[in-house]
Parts: structure tokens; C-alpha cells; sequence
């Protein structure tokens, strides 16, 4: 399959970028997208130890390689992200970027392929954002307190399989950010909402309960990630398919804890 | 054995698919025996996975499979607390050697993780920093630090200005192929002694001949990348050198020259019952072999049978 790419180049986060032009040839349909990345880097690295033998037809203002984030490539470290022809991850549902193959686009298309657009995410090199802002997120209470002390016992706090289900769901996200990059206002409600049920259905970490769901919300609000507004854009493009019902949980949560105050 | 046999097979050129790499592994027969809904209750995640990945349904059609690295035992040496050689420096879950011996199987990173984290750490690493608390800041200027700066700072630099024609993944993957061919599920004495030599000629073209592209002082992906494939090559030399120096089979390590008539590993407890802790004494010196013997009081040491 051939396949020209429109791939968005910028230098660092206070460069201006702009999209460059490139062809890749011959690339088998089992390749993932990813694959398909390595693959005109390796051209475009070609081109500068010999432009001749390699030429990846770019001869615009930023050559070398394009940066990108990767690492599992199994769809379980939420390393890799990348905005594919206007969607996160890409036309298919329910996969990461890494998860993606070339079979799905049509042979000798165009393939326009930008970092997570977020004001939460600032650009660190062509498609490269800075994802640390949920880190700062978890850090202002995705995590419980434990006893120190003697390990409990395994089986001393029972938890209903129902909610240990349901925790485990949402659970699941991987913090790839396709949920704000997603989302028209920038929110990062469906991420906060994946880590405040997961604890909120569980016995553990009641103590800080009511403190977490008004710390990490503050901390959203103050990263720059916008409000939410029930267009569930978040939860069509979840890799992981987290839902927004835990979005509702989060604000029954911060309810809760407003209350108290 | 069967991951062996896939290999073999493909290597005598009756390998399936367009690749050449690929075996049969039909469902039919499990389907009429338990049903699909049994087969779908026990792998019908990977079926889902699989079908994802080529785009074809395994209940319809036999999975192509072939055997790939997803995993490698040991990792660096640790005492009982979980600290390496280095003072202070803890090393927990997969990056140390500790917990596995010869095999590592499903779950065993989560176990490790756990035990690690979980169960040791919590009390050892407290009592280490107990008698640190009224010692003074350490000083970022002090000339270990300014020596540690200066030797990576050198090393970039000299990666840098290299400027040959082989691309940093060109000679990642060509370590990946020696590794796969000599160092991989099945090894023997002269496919050992040839790897530790292609090693080290890969590892000279890699220092005379790669080019990294980009700038320092940056973003740099493709020096990152350079940085860990220099390690790669050193990790890659000692794995050689630890799978020749133990002729045995144990575990994930098989040597061809030890094995049963059936094929199964073969052990020598009278002269392997040992760890191998290898010493890193500089580049380009051998590293020395440190042995540390397995002593069991309580457990029986027996060999694993899978048939009965």
C-alpha cells in the first residue's frame, strides 16, 4: 500500500508549527500504524546519511526524524496518542493508536496525523504533547492511605463482585488524554471520572473520600483542561471504552463532599 | 517444546503465511470436544486480540503462530532488603533478579510487583533511611556528580559525532536477529561462541558507523534510542556469556547438548545449583562470574513433570 502523510512538524513547544509532506511506499496492510511511523523514519533518517538513495520526497523547512510516543505498542501503557485524519487514535473504536493497522485506510490515500490538541497538553516536538498534567491530576488524590504496619489479611475487607466489576472498568484507562484531546471544551472530566470511581466504588481509601473528587477537579480546573458539558465526544473515542456514567459517580461524589463542607 | 518445534519448522521452510513465520494452530478439535463457549470462556480475550491484529476470525480459520521473546530472567543483583551494590540504590519488581530462578510464567511480573512493593520494601527501605535523616544534604556539586555528568555528557558527544550510514534501529534489530538465532529458546556451545563474536563486531559498527540523527541539548528520541541500544549490546554480550557458561538446561534455558531423550530439559545440580552474578569490571573487560549457591532446607528439589 502507498500512502501519502500529512504530518505535523514543530520543533518545540514555542516553535511555531506546520505540516509536512510525505509519501510512504509498499507498506504491507498487516503494518500497524505505528509500524508505518518507524518506517518513514527510517526513510527520513535515510534521506540525511544519503539524500539520494533515500528520498522521502520532503524537502520542507524541518527534516529528520518525527518524533512520536510509544512504547507498549500492546494498547496498555497509554504511551502512544496521535490525532488521525481529525480523530484520537484513529477510525477504529475501542483501540489505541498502536493497535491500529494500515488495513484500515485506503490504498493510496491521504493521512493527516497531529498531536492531541489540548490546551491541558502542550506541545514538547511534532507530535509529542507533555502529558504531565494528569499526573498533577492523580497526584491531588487519585490514592489512598493505608495503615503501615502488618499486611491485612487478604479476604478481611469483602467487596461485591458487582462493584469490584465496575471499579476494575474503569479502572481500565490508561491516561492516553484522547478523552481531552477529544473533547471541544478541553475537559479531562471521563480521565478525573475513570480514577474517582474506581476508588469511590471500593471500601479502601474512604478517608479521603470527599477530599479527593474536590482536589482533583480543582487541579483540572487550574491546568487548564476545560469544563464538561454532556457531549460524551470523550467516551466515543476512549480507547478503553470508559463510560460516562462515571462521569455521573464523579459529580454525585463532588456533590457529596460539597455538602460536607 | 512446542514454541521449539514452531521454530524448526519454519526454519526448514514450511513455515505458512507470506512472512514464512507462522505455524497452524487449529480450534476445530477443541470446539467439538468442549464447545466454543467453553474455548471462548478460557482464551476469548486473545481470540478478540487476534482478530484485531490480521483481521481474521480464529473460530473460522487456524491462528497462525510463532514463537517471540516477551520476556527475559534475572535483572540486577539485590540483597534480601531488595539494595544493589550500590548503597541506597533499591531495585524492585522486574528490574532485579530476585524472586523467579530459571522460568518466569503468566502473572509472574504482578507477583513480583506485589511482593516487592508490597511486602518487602515497605519495611526495608525505612530501616536504610532511618540513619540517614541527620545526615547532611548531599551537594550536587560534588565531584562524583560532576564526574557522573562528564562521562554521559562524553558519551553523547561521541555518539553524536559518529556520523556513519547505519540507522540506531538498523543495528537494534540486527542485535535482535543474533540474540533470536543463538541466544533464544533453544542455545548451544558453538551458536553461543559465534553470537559473543557477532556481538562484539556489531557492537564496533555500532561505535564506528551509526548515525544518530537530530540535535543535543533537545527533544532527541533517536539519541535516547541510541543510548539503550549501546546497552542492549552489553546486555546482550552478558547473556551470551551467561547461557555458555551454564551447561545445563533449566528452566527458560535450554542447551541443546542437555536434554532429555523426549526432549525435555535436562539440569545438572551437581555442578549448576548455583546464581550467576556477573560482575561489571569496565567496557571491553570480561565481566566476573560470581556464584551463589541455592541452598533448600525446606523444599524438595525435583523436576517439574508436565504429563502426568
Amino acid at each position: 500500500m502507498n500512502f501519502t502523510l500529512k504530518v505535523w512538524r514543530q520543533r518545540d513547544a514555542k516553535s511555531k508549527g506546520h505540516f509536512e509532506t510525505y509519501q510512504v511506499k509498499d507498506i504491507s496492510e498487516g503494518t500497524s500504524f505505528l509500524e508505518m511511523m518507524d518506517i518513514l523514519n527510517e526513510q527520513l533518517i535515510g534521506e540525511k546519511i544519503d539524500p539520494v538513495a533515500f528520498d522521502a520526497g520532503c524537502h520542507g523547512k524541518q527534516s529528520g526524524p518525527v518524533s512520536f510516543d510509544h512504547d507498549c505498542r500492546e494498547g496498555i501503557c497509554g504511551a502512544c496518542s496521535l490525532y488521525i485524519n481529525g480523530r484520537a487514535h484513529g477510525p477504529e473504536s475501542g483501540v489505541t493508536t498502536c493497535q491500529l493497522y494500515m488495513r484500515k485506510f485506503k490504498d493510496g490515500s491521504t493521512i493527516t496525523i497531529e498531536p492531541w490538541r489540548s490546551r491541558g497538553f502542550p506541545v514538547i516536538k511534532d507530535l509529542v504533547v507533555d502529558r504531565g498534567a494528569y499526573d498533577k491530576i492523580l497526584q491531588a488524590g487519585g490514592f489512598i492511605s493505608v495503615n503501615t504496619g502488618g499486611v491485612p489479611d487478604a479476604n478481611a475487607i469483602p467487596i461485591p463482585k458487582k462493584n469490584a466489576d465496575e471499579s476494575m472498568d474503569a479502572a481500565s484507562c490508561v491516561g492516553c488524554g484522547a478523552c481531552a484531546a477529544t473533547c471541544k471544551n478541553g475537559s479531562a472530566m471521563l480521565f478525573v471520572a475513570a480514577r474517582v470511581s474506581s476508588l469511590a466504588l471500593l471500601p479502601q481509601g474512604k478517608i479521603e473520600g470527599a477530599r479527593r473528587a474536590k482536589a482533583m477537579v480543582a487541579k483540572m480546573d487550574e491546568l487548564g483542561f476545560g469544563a464538561c458539558t454532556n457531549t460524551r465526544a470523550c467516551e466515543m473515542e476512549c480507547p478503553k471504552h470508559i463510560t460516562v456514567s462515571h462521569i455521573a459517580r464523579l459529580n454525585r461524589e463532588f456533590l457529596k463532599a460539597k455538602f460536607k463542607d | 517444546m512446542a514454541s521449539r518445534a514452531a521454530k524448526e519448522r519454519c526454519d526448514a521452510g514450511y513455515g505458512v503465511n507470506n512472512t514464512g513465520k507462522a505455524v497452524f494452530l487449529d480450534f476445530q478439535d477443541a470446539f467439538k470436544r468442549l464447545g466454543r463457549e467453553v474455548v471462548d470462556a478460557r482464551y476469548g480475550n486473545l481470540f478478540d486480540m487476534y482478530k484485531e491484529i490480521t483481521d481474521v476470525d480464529p473460530h473460522e480459520e487456524p491462528m497462525m503462530i510463532y514463537p517471540a521473546i516477551h520476556y527475559t530472567m534475572g535483572g540486577l543483583w539485590v540483597d534480601y532488603n531488595l539494595m544493589t551494590t550500590i548503597p541506597g540504590l533499591y531495585a524492585i519488581g522486574e528490574a532485579n533478579f530476585s524472586d523467579h530462578g530459571g522460568n518466569r510464567l503468566g502473572a509472574s511480573a504482578l507477583m513480583q510487583g506485589l511482593a516487592d512493593g508490597y511486602f518487602i520494601l515497605p519495611y526495608t527501605i525505612g530501616d536504610y533511611l532511618a540513619s540517614k535523616f541527620k545526615e547532611p544534604k548531599t551537594d550536587t556539586n560534588a565531584p562524583e556528580f560532576e564526574a557522573a555528568e562528564k562521562a554521559v555528557q562524553a558519551k553523547i558527544d561521541r555518539l553524536m559525532n559518529i556520523k556513519g550510514k547505519r540507522t540506531v534501529d538498523s543495528i537494534h534489530k540486527e542485535l535482535g536477529h543474533i540474540m533470536w538465532e543463538y541466544v533464544g529458546m533453544a542455545r548451544n556451545k558453538a551458536g553461543l561462541e559465534k553470537a559473543i563474536g557477532l556481538i562484539q563486531d556489531l557492537k564496533k559498527e555500532f561505535w564506528s558507523n551509526v548515525y544518530v540523527a537530530g540535535e543535543t541539548g533537545v527533544f532527541n528520541q533517536e539519541l535516547e534510542k541510541a543510548l539503550r541500544v549501546a546497552d542492549f549490546l552489553e546486555i546482550g554480550e552478558l547473556m551470551a556469556r551467561d547461557a555458555l557458561n551454564r551447561n545445563e538446561s533449566c528452566g527458560g534455558h535450554f542447551r541443546e547438548e542437555m536434554q532429555t531423550e523426549e526432549g525435555e530439559t535436562k539440569r545438572d545440580d551437581e555442578n549448576y545449583m548455583y546464581v550467576s552474578a556477573w560482575e561489571y569490571k569496565g567496557d571491553d573487560v570480561k565481566p566476573e562470574l560470581h556464584k551463589e549457591p541455592l541452598k533448600f532446607e525446606f523444599a524438595h528439589v525435583a523436576t517439574r513433570n508436565y504429563k502426568d
